[in-house]
């Protein structure tokens, strides 16, 4: 079975012009985004609200969960203490009217756990609020830059692996691409304000992955087919690579889209961030991939002669499995 | 077949058996179970077993079996198993009232893995706390002793200050009301106004105030300012949130949540801790060292004048050693943990008895270095510092009493003089000195903790959720699977081979090296999956370029093999560059979640590459191809 023929000649090069504009102004709003509404993060990152619960007959953390769904509490993270009379809530609430982030003590905590006995009450009367504090977040500042000093490596390290297996320009391609696919995805992120936790970090850097990996492989037949053909123009030849790898790069984001889309539709709630962020990744990366990496490189001006002197490769690593 | 050795077939059939048998132990999952123990040197035995069975039997709470446990490093313990976590809470509710104070019920899981696969160090993979709960403290930091310190301090400051500057006072010493600052009596009028206005130039943090003057004592009283005193506060905290951290990083219990809550708690929760009692100790010890001058052993007559009438000179502290001999130590210290900076375990060279080598920052080397220089020949002690909380019942409720303890550890002449490093000897065991340099090293707390509250804590995510997600991920496999099929042919059912070996194989590494399993760490399975994949697209897309390019189906096969082989190692490589920062950078779930990644791009490489080779030479081994389904 084939999806796409394999003499498929679109010349994608042809609409660069277009292409790196549209990624241009993606970038420049999803900036605009970033900088003006920002991401929602949630209690990983800003902490929020804890209350602690008790009830005088055994509960289950499922009802007290949907008791606070039904009262207007969402995404709270319920767990059951010690026994089964007794659950710790954690929450941030952020659309709650009597909640305003203040530094130290705050008369709204009050308020804030009104709310939520009201909602636990209404489901089950003898519900009764045992504790109330505010909680810091888990993602610490130090974390945080720590993420910073990550990402810097990463984008380093990606950088100087291409430029020693390929050529200085590939590296350069690879990452403003790979800048291009992250910026995107976190304004699609901040556009529908989707709560910003941890598992949506752990997906966005995922995606860093995902992205890097796709253009390595149009980067790889690049290589090849410059070192194999006698005259080389090299738009001709970057419009066959793409054209070339186009049904593995497709089907490769199929394959993955469908395991992600699983998770998205019937994961629950947990893994929902991750995988819409995922898809939302993998989207922007491929579609980066075909349109956006190459025109980068032939502006960059990549020719036949620059990938030639490092043919006397490793052997090692050009060696069969 | 010459294209694929028979090593390489040795190989996969070695590496398919081990990775087998490491990810079984995730098939056998643990019991929920009570765990019933001695909190001081009650005795568990036989007896014990018998009392808490009947308590079970009155309380019509079934239990699968009950276990007498010899464990040389915890002590004895009962281990008692229950078919479901709901019997396992009545359980403990039930036993709490039946044990009293000398017991504690804990709750723990029993491990149902066969003893042959434990053996061979077969383990299941350690659960997260959004999967499977674990243990949660929650300790309150004493703001007084954040108060204590600092005065403690500016008085020692304001005297040395005082001297600095030449001017004569009667005396320095901290208000006996905490909060209150330190007081200076001076001996005339200008001398006050001198002191008040070099303590106000040199110390910016300090209100002073003029106070009573009766004849010739002029007082001048220096209080913390009151937003000083909250920004102490607040990095105290701060401090406290670090030290911990780094105390239970440092004990290998992965994914801690350490999160600051209200305005002096921290609360930490420990997944996949085993046993409550084993963390608190981590968690909730606070002990320190300090060194001091000492004034006086056992043998000396103000010692056991001090003993026996127990007046101690007001200089002076009367501390007991281990073995209950007691000491007469001066109240001033010379150097304390929190000047410490490194701190490691390892024998006496000469009695190889265990020992502390400890390493003191500047500032604490240059008073040690004073002190020794000032005082060879005259003893010293090092105190072993350690703050524990008990707990009463009275009136139906929990009263929390913090209670320090003291105990000389190490009392001897000076003999030289020390700098930034040496050596405490004269520890109990071990352990103790391994446990204690741990705790040292982990960083001081800025100010004491009591932990106010413990208990267990059910699974963040809740059952329905976890259930959800797996079946979620089965599925989202299944498609992935299918759709290879159905896509690449045979070609396809053996990169699904391929896949499903991976995920073993996955499963075998992380639960060999105990990578603790959350939900992002799941999604990054199925991510892994869905990318290791990628590999198999790429052979398959080249041996269909070869045999469209005319090429003869053995041919394709070695070349689509060959040719995708370096595609896959740049894709690959600058993957893992990218999994590998996760790793380093991250904790809790970002973590886990990079060295699933990390993990599966190894594994991916081997099964997607080397193990569909083998099964695609084996398949067509020796036939007269015309065609291949792919």
């Amino acid at each position: 079975m084939e999806i796409f023929s394999h003499n498929s000649n679109v010349h994608f090069l042809g609409l660069r012009k277009v292409s790196i504009g549209i990624a241009v102004l993606l970038m420049v709003a999803s900036i605009a985004l970033l900088a003006t509404r920002g991401l929602n993060y949630g209690l990983d990152f800003t902490g929020g609200v804890s209350i602690e619960a008790t009830y005088d007959n055994p509960v289950s953390v499922e009802d007290v969960r949907s008791a606070l769904d039904k009262g207007g509490i969402e995404n709270a993270t319920v767990q059951s203490v010690g026994g089964t009379r007794q659950v710790s809530i954690r929450f941030q609430p952020k659309d709650d009217a009597h909640f305003v982030l203040q530094e130290g003590k705050s008369p709204n905590l009050d308020l804030i756990a009104n709310d939520v006995a009201k909602a636990l009450q209404a489901g089950r009367p003898d519900a009764k609020i045992a504790g109330k504090d505010y909680v810091g977040p888990q993602v610490g500042e130090q974390l945080r830059s720590d993420g910073v000093t990550a990402a810097i490596f990463v984008i380093i390290g990606i950088g100087i692996y291409l430029w020693i297996r390929f050529e200085r320009r590939f590296a350069i391609a690879a990452l403003a691409t790979e800048v291009h696919d992250v910026l995107v995805t976190l304004g699609v992120i901040s556009l529908v304000q989707r709560e910003f936790d941890m598992t949506v970090l752990a997906s966005v850097l995922a995606v860093i992955g995902y992205s890097i990996n796709d253009k390595v492989v149009v980067f790889d037949r690049i290589r090849e087919l410059f070192r194999s053909s006698r005259k080389a123009d090299p738009e001709e030849i970057l419009n066959r690579s793409i054209n070339s790898t186009l049904s593995r790069t497709i089907i490769t984001s199929l394959f993955t889209s469908i395991a992600m889309a699983a998770l998205y539709f019937f994961g629950g709630p947990t893994v929902h961030g991750f995988a819409i962020t995922m898809l939302i990744g993998i989207l922007v990366g491929t579609l980066s991939s075909i349109f956006v990496a190459s025109p980068i490189l032939l502006w960059l001006g990549v020719s036949k002669k620059d990938l030639m002197p490092v043919t006397k490769e490793n052997p090692e690593l050009a060696r069969r499995p | 077949m010459s294209d694929f050795p028979r090593w390489r077939y040795f190989l996969v059939a070695v590496v398919l058996v081990l990775g087998t048998l490491y990810a079984l132990p995730n098939l056998y999952l643990p019991k929920p179970a009570v765990q019933v123990s001695a909190t001081h040197s009650a005795v568990v035995d036989e007896a014990l077993q018998q009392k808490v069975t009947a308590a079970l039997q009155a309380a019509k709470i079934s239990y699968l079996d009950a276990n007498l446990k010899h464990d040389p490093s915890r002590g004895d313990f009962i281990l008692i198993g229950f078919a479901n976590g709901d019997q396992q809470k009545a359980a403990a509710d039930a036993l709490k009232p039946v044990l009293g104070d000398d017991y504690t019920a804990a709750f723990n899981l029993q491990s149902t893995v066969p003893s042959w696969l434990s053996a061979i160090g077969g383990r299941p993979m350690p659960l997260g706390l959004d999967l499977q709960g674990g243990v949660r403290f929650l300790m309150a930091v004493d703001q007084n002793d954040v108060i204590d310190k600092q005065e403690i301090r500016y008085t020692q400051d304001i005297t040395s200050l005082l001297k600095d500057k030449k001017i004569p006072f009667v005396s320095v010493a901290r208000d006996p009301t905490r909060g209150q600052g330190v007081n200076v009596v001076l001996g005339s009028a200008a001398d006050r106004s001198a002191a008040s206005d070099a303590i106000a130039t040199e110390y910016t943090d300090l209100n002073v105030t003029d106070g009573a003057s009766t004849g010739n004592r002029f007082v001048l009283n220096a209080v913390i300012k009151p937003i000083k005193l909250r920004d102490l506060a607040t990095s105290a905290i701060r401090q406290n949130l670090a030290t911990l951290s780094n105390r239970i990083n440092a004990l290998g219990v992965s994914e801690p949540v350490i999160q600051a809550q209200g305005e002096d708690h921290i609360s930490v929760e420990l997944a996949g801790v085993q046993d409550p009692a084993e963390a608190k100790k981590v968690i909730g010890a606070t002990a320190t060292l300090e060194y001091v001058a000492g004034l006086g052993d056992a043998r000396d007559p103000a010692v056991q004048d001090a003993v026996k009438t127990g007046n101690v000179p007001p200089d002076a502290h009367l501390y007991y050693g281990r073995h209950g001999e007691p000491y007469l130590v001066s109240k001033n210290i010379i150097a304390t943990g929190d000047e410490l900076v490194d701190a490691s375990s390892g024998n006496d060279s000469q009695t190889g008895s265990p020992s502390v080598n400890v390493t003191l920052n500047s500032a604490g080397a240059a008073k040690m270095l004073d002190f020794t220089r000032d005082n060879v020949g005259k003893p010293m002690a090092v105190v072993y510092v350690e703050r524990t909380t008990d707990t009463q019942v009275v009136d139906g409720k929990e009263v929390r009493t913090p209670k320090t303890t003291y105990q000389v550890i190490n009392y001897a002449t000076i003999n030289g003089v020390f700098g930034n490093k040496f050596q405490t000897t004269g520890l109990g065991s071990t352990k103790e000195a391994s446990e204690l340099a741990l705790l040292l090293k982990g960083g001081s707390l800025a100010a004491s903790m009591d932990i106010v509250q413990e208990g267990v804590i059910g699974p963040s995510l809740g059952q329905d959720n976890i259930e959800k997600g797996l079946k979620a991920v089965l599925l989202g496999l299944g498609l992935v699977l299918l759709a290879a099929a159905i896509y690449y042919k045979l070609f396809g059912l053996v990169a699904d081979v391929a896949l499903f070996f991976n995920l073993v194989i996955l499963v075998a590494v992380m639960s060999a090296i105990g990578v603790t399993l959350t939900m992002p760490g799941i999604a990054g399975i199925v991510l892994t999956l869905g990318m290791a994949i990628d590999a198999n697209v790429l052979i398959c897309e080249r041996v269909r370029e070869e045999l469209r390019n005319g090429s003869t189906p053995l041919a394709a096969i070695r070349a689509g093999y060959e040719k995708a082989w370096a595609t896959i190692l740049d894709a690959n490589v600058t993957h893992l560059i990218a999994a590998l920062a996760l790793t380093t950078m991250g904790s809790g779930p970002i973590k886990g979640f990079g060295v699933t990644l990390l993990i599966g791009i190894l594994t991916s490489m081997f099964t997607s590459v080397t193990v569909t080779h083998a099964i695609t030479a084996l398949i067509h081994h020796g036939r007269k191809l015309k065609t291949l389904s792919v």
